[in-house]
């Protein structure tokens, strides 16, 4: 199976800042990855390197130029007119006629649930609610692989469940195809809940790839990394 | 004080008995400013949005020569659009000089840097926190721009009304190439200072006492779209609260 993204000894510098340091990353289709690490780690770099909205100062990156994708931020931004004019937005600039991308806007909406706010300035919504707004902009795009940065961070425990419900969902595809999910988090619950793949970065290094049952059960972890298995029971307790 | 006193009160019955030619006046300088900002805005809004986006080479130099622009004194404006117009300049073909249409592009060139110089401002000040976001949807930075500036469009309207303060307000360059004809290129301002060499302060007063509306009315404006930016802005946020709670 060939891979969605290959990452060969990357870097990436901001100026005199490092972000991320000889990273070696393979992502396969249908697979549910997340990143940990404490900030400033460069979980949100190796995301943004992924999607693109930044290149490797060093190393090679490389992506399935057929694949597409779509990332969801922690804050979404959404531009002052409706919800249902935010998820046309991404549509439309992805070549869409106004039209049809308002119409295809008002099933992604249902689908995460927003139908009854379509019409209302997506501002006036609740973090939870824009935050699967944001997922309805960008399941619309029907892309083959979600990038989410930290997308549950600012969010209370229901609408938490919510969006964690919607990117399983998602995640879940339809007709025997996958999604490929990559999300940052700070949530060990979550990662165990929602990934099959853990990946631990600290100071732009990334320490540990395992499986999700290895990373957190067993003798594994701290063999690969003594410090990602402090973080993680730093982070248990 | 006397003076002053008399002459107050006739700029005030002038004012009240709507003279022709106060009247006049005043109506060609809204006139000149209110397409001049039209102007500058069409061409300064797009461009400034641009600037707030788009990274190139030489962007800081083209950043530092707007800002110098700002502080350009409207007579040196005038001057350059005098001797662009005038018969012997490039564009002295056209025959505008002394006419409504060279006040226009003078104040028009006044309050481009005004106008581009905010608009990028705001732009790149949004651009900051939320233009990646846009890009990960695809938007090229022209579309960006014009998003972004759509999106802070509130912000924008204080800057076109700023604009048109600056451009009703100035005097060196419709004198230079308007000429200050009467009932043809004469506007409050260099009515006001021809009035008072002449020794007319009623009228000159009474234009003093227009324009100085004019501007105060623009401030009260400004104000009470600030106050309202303000207060939609809290109800989003009260409304989001709302919403998640």
């Amino acid at each position: 199976m060939s891979a969605l993204f290959e990452l060969q000894a990357a870097d990436v510098r901001f100026g005199q800042v490092t972000a991320l340091k000889g990273v070696n990353l393979t992502i396969h289709p249908g697979e549910r990855v997340a990143l940990l690490g404490s900030n400033g780690s460069g979980k949100s770099t190796l995301l943004r390197l992924l999607h693109g909205l930044c290149m490797p100062t060093g190393g090679a990156s490389r992506r399935d130029a057929a694949v597409h994708q779509a990332m969801l931020f922690q804050r979404p931004y959404m531009l002052r007119t409706s919800a249902r004019n935010n998820v046309a937005l991404g549509l439309w600039l992805a070549g869409q006629a106004w039209g049809e991308a308002r119409m295809r806007a008002e099933r992604a909406l249902e689908r995460v649930g927003l139908s009854h706010v379509a019409l209302r300035n997506a501002r006036t919504l609740s973090g939870g609610q824009q935050q699967r707004l944001a997922l309805a902009r960008a399941w619309v795009l029907q892309p083959d692989a979600l990038l989410l940065d930290e997308p549950t961070a600012s969010l209370d425990p229901h609408a938490k469940r919510e969006v964690e419900a919607l990117m399983d969902e998602f995640a879940r595809g339809h007709n025997a195809n996958p999604m490929t999910l990559i999300f940052a988090s700070h949530n060990l619950g979550q990662v165990k809940r929602l990934a099959s793949r853990v990946l631990y970065l600290e100071q732009g290094r990334l320490l540990a790839d395992l499986p999700v049952n290895d990373f957190f059960n067993g003798p594994r972890l701290k063999e690969v990394s003594e410090a990602a298995h402090l973080f993680v029971k730093g982070e248990s307790t | 004080m006397s003076t002053f006193t008399e002459s107050a009160a006739t700029a005030l019955q002038l004012i009240a008995s709507f003279d022709p030619v106060l009247l006049s006046i005043v109506g060609r300088s809204m006139a000149v400013s209110a397409t001049a900002c039209a102007l500058a805005c069409g061409v300064g809004l797009v461009l400034g949005a641009w600037l707030g986006v788009a990274r190139f080479r030489g962007r800081l130099g083209v950043l530092a020569v707007l800002n110098t622009l700002l502080a350009v004194p409207s007579v040196v404006v005038g001057l350059v659009v005098y001797l662009l117009l005038s018969r012997s300049g490039p564009l002295g073909f056209l025959g505008w000089l002394f006419s409504f249409k060279a006040m226009v592009i003078a104040q028009a060139c006044l309050v481009l840097p005004v106008v581009t110089a905010l608009t990028r401002q705001a732009v790149e000040d949004v651009e900051r926190v939320h233009g990646e976001q846009l890009r990960s949807l695809g938007a090229g930075p022209l579309l960006r721009s014009l998003l972004l500036a759509w999106d802070e469009r509130y912000a924008l309207l204080t800057v076109l009304i700023a604009s048109f303060g600056r451009a009703i307000s100035e005097v060196g360059a419709v004198m230079i190439v308007g000429g200050n004809i009467d009932g043809f290129t004469r506007v409050m301002t260099t009515a006001i200072a021809l009035e008072t060499s002449k020794g007319d302060l009623p009228l000159a007063l009474a234009l003093g006492l227009i324009l100085l509306g004019v501007v105060l009315v623009l401030n009260a404006f400004i104000a009470v779209v600030r106050r309202w930016r303000e207060d939609v802005q809290g109800s989003l946020l009260v409304a989001a609260g709302g919403a998640s709670a």
